[in-house]
């Protein structure tokens, strides 16, 4: 099953009434928002990995514009265990956009409408009433579907697991302000590492590529100085991971950035294909071993 | 009976480094003979967990999540404390750990928080080391802000994220052992009891969460890092999956239980917008730095925020205390918005909001700065509510966030139980009564990364530990009972689902055991759990079954144990007759409605006993001995 994603495909900067509200009173707003809404869901049900899976359908009624998405969801599940029947099975845990574990596709496109948000993030506003929205889990086959919408995304933690960290064992480091860095490096340092690891930049590319992911931890550490002692072997190692566990190769579609809840950049790809270069010089002896670094 | 802290002796500042003297070395070959169990994966989980692989022990860690990187410190968004006195503002360690002290009203141990104080600087090092990207100076040096009600500046961050940064610095590292093979990682796993064998603890039952297989799991000591019991009141900041099932389990099987009534209720969070709302969404407490914090002067004000002109707006914490202004400790600032709107000057479709008013900050500074400085805070608030803080007042009010009760722990952070070890969140110790702004990083850090390492080597030296494995009865009896429970509520079959119950049960708390308490509603309270208890064992419906992915079979799990939790916390409450920190009984207030504490009779720690399911809890005492602080009363005005 392929995930088909267009720029098109994304709704976040619909029409809905945020011009309207800012002129009314709180209480105005409030009226709008009790104006009641529906949905009819088209989710991906599979019972376990080896379940073939199909979509189900389902009606949403009785919703508000000011529900998040997942709380619609609860709602749907709530009204599923009444009738006896299963919930849809979903990961979700901080609902605020920071702990990366909520993963759906959304009519398309992961998580769904709205630029830079996680899907714990969307707001049925973002939806027109009466709409049709089909709900699928991350594709790739590094994530393997466990139940319907859960997936498989511990491919992520070993490739952290082969470099993604500065080989400091604790009590070891000296003081924090022994080592200057630049108000500029640091935030761009930071830009990189603000990364959730969802894995929306894999469900979305036709290639399910872990470039972006990658790129944004190895650049975070990388253009430290504390994380320059080990750079190439990060790279190396990183990178190897990363094929080891099935996941494709970057063909500049750049469609990771576009679904990023973080807009980490695609950037940051050219920074790791010029890192990789650069370990292969050293490690096929063009230059000394030992370098600047 | 009274409890023993096993404070070391000697003078403040020395204790730690005696005792860390004191404390037997494990030899270096012999580490990694030793298996150690840590539950979660938060800050304090994961620095403990790669902390101690580092020194040679063989570590199993288990978290709940996908990955080890979800666990809820990711979300902290303020920042972290650290006595380093950068900025030569006149902090110290002495100040920091003075400064604690004071925050939770005296009712933390005085050892403890001066050791936190000490470790904080070594944890800014620590983290900076392994690439977290802190907020820098123009000229390269780490930069700090002032937070949470301190008058000097030693909050370290990074953006409004610094509990992700952390966390993913901690996860580098145990994913970094778990790579070279010295801790096996369980992710997706679900402690479901603690085994106990002659006294000590010495494993743990799971479940494994995709499958539903239940497995047992034998260590030398069990180290529980899970967090606070803050989703309780099933609406708080906190993660959905947060739970207190760990903590609670192991209480069950004689971990006592430390004043489970003091629960922290944050001011700034974005109000409860409809029935079906699951979580409460925190804005960081350094808004209060640039935003003002109002309400309509008259009740009843129906006018829109810009429609009201400042003679008629009322400042409340700028009036009441001048000095601190709206900087006051997060309980202060709770108690006074409660307070406002029960007089009926509540704003918002609910009337249960203030207003957070950045109008006066952007004329001064201008929209640029405000935007530089809280832009992804001011983002997250427009996503939810749909309205844009640039231009009409923020809408906040208090919820619950953070716990400061826990298991009871001695200055070894081991709990009454031999062998089991609580760090974090998970417990009671550092916070006393109220926790202060960008502490709960540094708690949490330093338990794992700087104590645990010392005092778990003290024990595991020190403690004849036979050899056992999983056949031995205890592990066959916890997990049989486990799997009976899960049996059991899959059995109830009813009609009401687990979120149901869960609603009933947290708001009964937050009306009674929230920010403010009575003796005749914390009664009533008790009853009525009995009551929602007993119904919830006989018309709860769990679909599915034990044997596969089952996520409501999970959350009937955790919300039964929150049943039981919580008439231990009504019942601390009731009995802790004062009122101190976030702890505020109606009874014992000021006549300006200040909380009015009792240092003659509640100078200690509620350790509770369990004693059966329905049966009133069993109290431990641990008095406080303040030698190095005078208790007064906290003012901020």
């Amino acid at each position: 099953m392929s995930v088909s994603t267009s720029r098109d495909g994304r709704g976040g900067d619909c029409g809905c009434p945020r011009a309207a509200s800012q002129e009314g009173d709180g209480a105005g707003g409030a009226e709008r928002r009790q104006n009641a809404m529906s949905v009819r869901l088209r989710v991906w049900r599979q019972r376990d990995p080896q379940d073939k899976g199909g979509f189900e359908e389902y009606d949403a009624p009785r919703l508000t514009p000011d529900m998040s998405f997942l709380e619609m969801l609860d709602v749907v599940n709530e009204d599923l265990q009444r009738e006896g029947q299963e919930p849809i099975a979903f990961d979700s845990d901080c609902r605020e956009g920071i702990c990366g574990m909520c993963c759906l596709v959304i009519d398309g496109v992961p998580h769904g409408p709205g630029r830079g948000t996680t899907t714990c993030q969307i707001y049925m506003r973002s939806f027109v009433d009466g709409a049709t929205i089909t709900v699928e889990p991350w594709r790739a086959r590094a994530f393997p579907v466990l139940r319907d919408l859960i997936v498989d995304r511990s491919a992520f933690d070993r490739i952290i697991g082969a470099g993604g960290y500065n080989s400091v064992n604790t009590g070891s480091a000296p003081d924090a302000n022994a080592t200057l860095i630049s108000q500029a490096r640091a935030e761009e340092a930071f830009d990189a590492a603000a990364c959730i690891g969802c894995g929306a930049c894999v469900a979305t590319c036709k290639n399910a590529s872990a470039m972006l992911f990658v790129s944004a931890k190895m650049k975070h550490l990388n253009m430290l100085p504390q994380g320059k002692p080990e750079r190439r072997e990060r790279t190396v190692a990183m990178l190897k991971a990363m094929d080891d566990e099935g996941f494709g190769h970057c063909t500049n579609e750049y469609e990771c950035e576009i679904v990023c809840p973080k807009e980490i950049s695609v950037e940051h790809i050219a920074f790791l294909n010029r890192e990789f270069l650069r370990s292969q010089v050293i490690t096929t002896g063009l230059r000394p071993a030992v370098t600047e670094e | 009976m009274a409890l023993d802290g096993h404070t070391p002796g000697g003078p403040l500042a020395e204790k730690w480094d005696r005792h860390r003297f004191d404390l037997k070395l494990v030899n270096p070959a012999n580490k990694r003979k030793h298996t150690l169990i840590v539950v979660g994966t938060g800050l304090a989980g994961a620095s403990a967990a790669a902390t101690l692989a580092e020194l040679g022990y063989h570590v199993k860690s288990f978290c709940i999540q996908d990955s080890p990187r979800r666990a809820h410190s990711i979300a902290a968004q303020g920042g972290i404390n650290a006595a380093k006195n950068y900025q030569n503002d006149g902090d110290s360690v002495y100040r920091l750990f003075y400064d604690t002290i004071k925050g939770g009203d005296y009712r933390a141990r005085e050892a403890n928080v001066y050791r936190l104080a000490q470790e904080s600087v070594n944890i800014i090092d620590q983290c900076v080391a392994q690439g977290v990207p802190f907020a820098r100076e123009y000229g390269g040096t780490l930069s700090n802000r002032s937070f949470g009600g301190a008058q000097v500046s030693r909050t370290f961050y990074a953006r409004g994220q610094t509990g992700q940064q952390l966390l993913l610095g901690a996860y580098g590292a145990l994913m970094r052992q778990v790579h070279a093979g010295k801790v096996e990682l369980y992710p997706r796993h679900e402690m479901l009891d603690l085994v106990v064998v002659d006294g000590h603890a010495r494993g743990i039952v799971t479940r494994d969460l995709t499958t539903g297989k239940m497995e047992s799991h034998v260590a030398d000591a069990v180290l529980l890092c899970t967090g606070g019991y803050g989703n309780a009141f099933f609406l708080s900041t906190n993660a959905k999956g947060c739970n207190v099932t760990a903590s609670w389990r192991a209480h069950r099987r004689g971990a006592y239980f430390a004043n489970p009534c003091y629960t922290q209720i944050h001011p700034t969070c974005i109000p409860v917008a409809g029935g079906f709302q699951a979580k409460l969404t925190l804005m960081s407490e350094s808004l209060r730095n640039d935003g003002r914090v109002w309400v309509p002067a008259n009740k009843g004000d129906g006018r829109t925020p810009e429609q009201i002109p400042d003679g008629e707006r009322d400042y409340y914490l700028e009036r009441r205390y001048p000095s601190f202004g709206n900087l006051v400790p997060r309980d202060v600032a709770s108690r006074a918005a409660k307070q406002a709107c029960d007089e009926g000057r509540g704003v918002g479709a609910t009337s249960r909001a203030v207003y957070l008013d950045f109008a006066d900050a952007i004329r001064q500074d201008g929209e640029a700065t405000i935007r530089q400085k809280y832009g992804n805070l001011f983002q997250m608030y427009e996503e939810i509510t749909d309205e844009d803080p640039y231009r009409t007042p923020m809408r906040i009010y208090p919820a619950v966030h953070y716990t400061m009760g826990g298991l009871w722990v001695d200055y070894n952070l081991m709990s009454n139980l031999p062998g089991l070890f609580v760090l974090g969140e998970a417990n009671f110790s550092d916070h006393g009564a109220n926790r202060l702004g960008a502490s709960a990083l540094m708690q949490g850090l330093s338990d794992g990364y700087f104590v645990i390492p010392y005092t778990l080597g003290g024990y595991v030296a020190g403690t004849p530990l036979p050899e056992i494995n999983t056949s031995h009865p205890a592990f066959v009896d916890a997990e049989k009972q486990a799997q009976g429970r899960l049996d059991a509520l899959l059995a109830v079959d009813g009609s009401r689902t687990v979120d149901d119950f869960h609603r009933e049960l947290g708001l009964l708390l937050w009306d009674h055991c929230g920010m403010a308490r009575n003796a005749s509603g914390l009664t009533q309270a008790g009853e009525r759990v009995r009551e929602i208890r007993d119904e919830f064992w006989q018309n709860v419906t769990v679909s599915g079954s034990t044997g596969e992915l089952n996520q409501a079979l999970e959350r009937a799990g955790r919300v039964a144990d929150f049943m039981e939790f919580a008439e231990t916390m009504i019942q601390d409450a009731l009995s802790r007759d004062e009122s101190c920190g976030g702890h505020f009984r109606e009874e014992h207030q000021t006549e300006e409605g200040e909380a009015r504490r009792d240092d003659e009779n509640f100078a200690h720690v509620a350790a509770w006993e369990f004693a059966g399911v329905g049966q009133e809890s069993v109290l431990h005492k641990e008095t406080l001995e303040f030698q190095n602080v005078a208790l007064t009363q906290r003012s901020y005005k």
